[in-house]
């Protein structure tokens, strides 16, 4: 007594499947052609003024620079990746139990919530040299700093989907008798995901904001040391080949990022 | 089996005399010297003009509302005086199925709350019989779809099987079908109807229709505090197909919602 002709359930998900799967192709295709046009117009840029490339190096020069410095290029790519990558963790993690806290201790919510603005009022740059002080020149102040700069938008989209779960969920599973935690387990942790989810895109992409910052402060290695250096030496074609592996770094996080969560949170 | 044993004991009826529902926030009754027989295994309709209080009825009778009213009156539950609240399943106009569950953990979803020693000992019997009720609604093949891929009219079958799965002896339905198209809703209501034989229902609608279709008994909100009134049905047992006794109670029903709804634009 099916309303509808019968769906094969097996070939409806492979349609839903194959939507997902083309979509990102033509997108990346998309994002390809952008990159080259870039790539094209930046070259005629420097080809026209006749840039000296202690100025702006044309595209080869620093494609060229990637490869023959790419064991150290490829060093601190490592470590600024761990240093967002943790910091990530960090700050989701810090984000989710404040988030949590405000849900389940209403009163706490008057106190967490002057803490979660005013370590957004105070910029994160100025902030950077007391945590060198405090942390030290390794990874530690950087993840922090990483940390520090995604905890707000965690925080309050974490919180905003947590509190804004439908009602009828709510008086649904409330008459079948679940529990406060039962009712958070089942019901408004995964109504908070999609929310949750953009606030996860917010953070993979400055993540790396701060990381750098962290570096440029203060620091012995990773990509904004890298750089730092390459400046100070007129090494304009390693900077621009270390700022090209960054902005790599953070697209491919964010798409991975994206890819995942779309994935895994569909609804 | 051990964990319906404080539930499911045959159907329940309610005897509500001279009850007041007042929200805490609000100055005047909601409801007021409101007295109504539901007696057990029969359907139970309420209609009424919008904000009429009959949704706020069914809240209140489902335990929804109990830090939110106050209440006075007599609330009877027959033939055994159990706690109304661990006795009803309730079923919204919105199917409130859970997207992020396919269609037989929606069904299964109010097992997840019971308690889990005896849950998981007969976890696999649980699944058969969420299984056995998809098919009665007709979805046995869309078990492990998500509720997105389903029309509205399968979605409240889901809906209806999920409510099913709770096994309680009260079934409280706030305009359940008013979302869906005339022969789906059509085809829903009497399976519904089958479905929920044993069961004690009780139905808010806007439809006359549907109360004519359905209910042993009807009630009537009307006022504000709202009181009620008990309207006569036909004789023969629902659901019932339109005939012209049908036609002259949905005409009587219309003239008095009118009333109703002038007496609450006072």
């Amino acid at each position: 007594m099916s309303d509808f002709s019968p769906l094969d359930p097996a070939s409806h998900r492979a349609n839903l499947v194959m939507a997902r799967s083309t979509a990102p192709l033509s997108k990346f295709l998309t994002g390809l052609g952008c990159f080259l046009f870039i790539l094209l117009l930046w070259q005629i840029l420097v080809s026209a003024l006749a840039l000296p490339n202690f100025i702006l190096p044309g595209p080869m020069e620093v494609l060229e620079k990637l490869f023959q410095r790419y064991d150290v290029l490829l060093k601190h790519t490592l470590v600024t990746a761990q240093e967002i990558i943790y910091g990530l963790i960090l700050g989701l993690t810090m984000g989710l139990f404040f988030a949590l806290q405000m849900l389940f201790f209403k009163p706490l919510k008057r106190w967490l919530l002057p803490i979660l603005i005013v370590s957004q009022a105070i910029p994160v740059f100025a902030l950077a040299p007391i945590l060198m002080l405090w942390l030290g020149y390794g990874m530690a102040s950087k993840i922090l700093m990483a940390a520090i700069i995604i905890f707000f938008p965690v925080t309050t989209c974490c919180y905003d989907g947590l509190r804004n779960t439908p009602q009828g969920y709510l008086d649904l599973v409330q008459t079948m008798g679940a529990s406060k935690w039962q009712r958070l387990r089942y019901v408004q942790w995964p109504a908070s995901l999609p929310t949750l989810a953009s606030g996860v895109r917010i953070a993979v992409v400055i993540a790396p904001i701060g990381a750098i910052a962290g570096e440029w402060v203060g620091s012995s290695e990773g990509l904004g040391y890298l750089m730092l250096q390459a400046n100070a030496r007129m090494m304009v074609d390693e900077m621009f080949a270390a700022l090209f592996i960054l902005s790599g770094l953070s697209v491919t996080l964010y798409f991975v990022s994206d890819f995942l969560l779309k994935r895994y949170i569909h609804w | 089996m051990p964990h319906s044993s404080d539930t499911h004991k045959g159907p329940l009826g309610i005897m509500l005399s001279n009850l007041q529902i007042t929200y805490l926030q609000g100055h005047e009754a909601i409801v007021d010297k409101l007295s109504m027989d539901v007696p057990p295994g029969q359907w139970t309709c309420l209609l009424g003009p919008s904000g009429g209080g009959k949704s706020t009825l069914l809240k209140f009778l489902a335990g929804l509302l109990d830090d939110q009213v106050l209440w006075s009156g007599e609330l009877n539950i027959y033939p055994d005086s159990a706690s109304l609240k661990s006795q009803v399943a309730y079923m919204a106009q919105q199917d409130l199925l859970l997207p992020w569950l396919t269609v037989l953990d929606n069904v299964l979803l109010s097992r997840k709350f019971a308690d889990t020693a005896s849950g998981k000992a007969e976890h696999e019997g649980v699944i058969e019989q969420a299984k056995i009720l998809l098919e009665q609604v007709g979805l046995a093949e869309h078990e492990q779809q998500f509720p997105q891929q389903l029309s509205g009219g399968m979605r409240q079958r889901v809906a209806l099987a999920r409510t099913l799965m709770q096994d309680k002896g009260v079934i409280l339905m706030d305009e359940p079908f008013s979302a869906l198209d005339a022969v789906t809703r059509h085809r829903l209501q009497t399976l519904a109807y089958e479905l929920l034989a044993d069961k004690t229902v009780i139905l808010v609608t806007h439809d006359p229709l549907e109360a004519i279709r359905l209910a042993h008994n009807m009630y009537i909100f009307k006022g504000r505090p709202s009181r009620v009134e008990a309207l006569s049905v036909p004789i023969n047992p629902p659901p019932r197909e339109y005939d012209g006794e049908c036609a002259n109670l949905q005409q009587r029903i219309m003239t008095l919602l009118q009333s109703a709804m002038k007496g609450g634009l006072q």
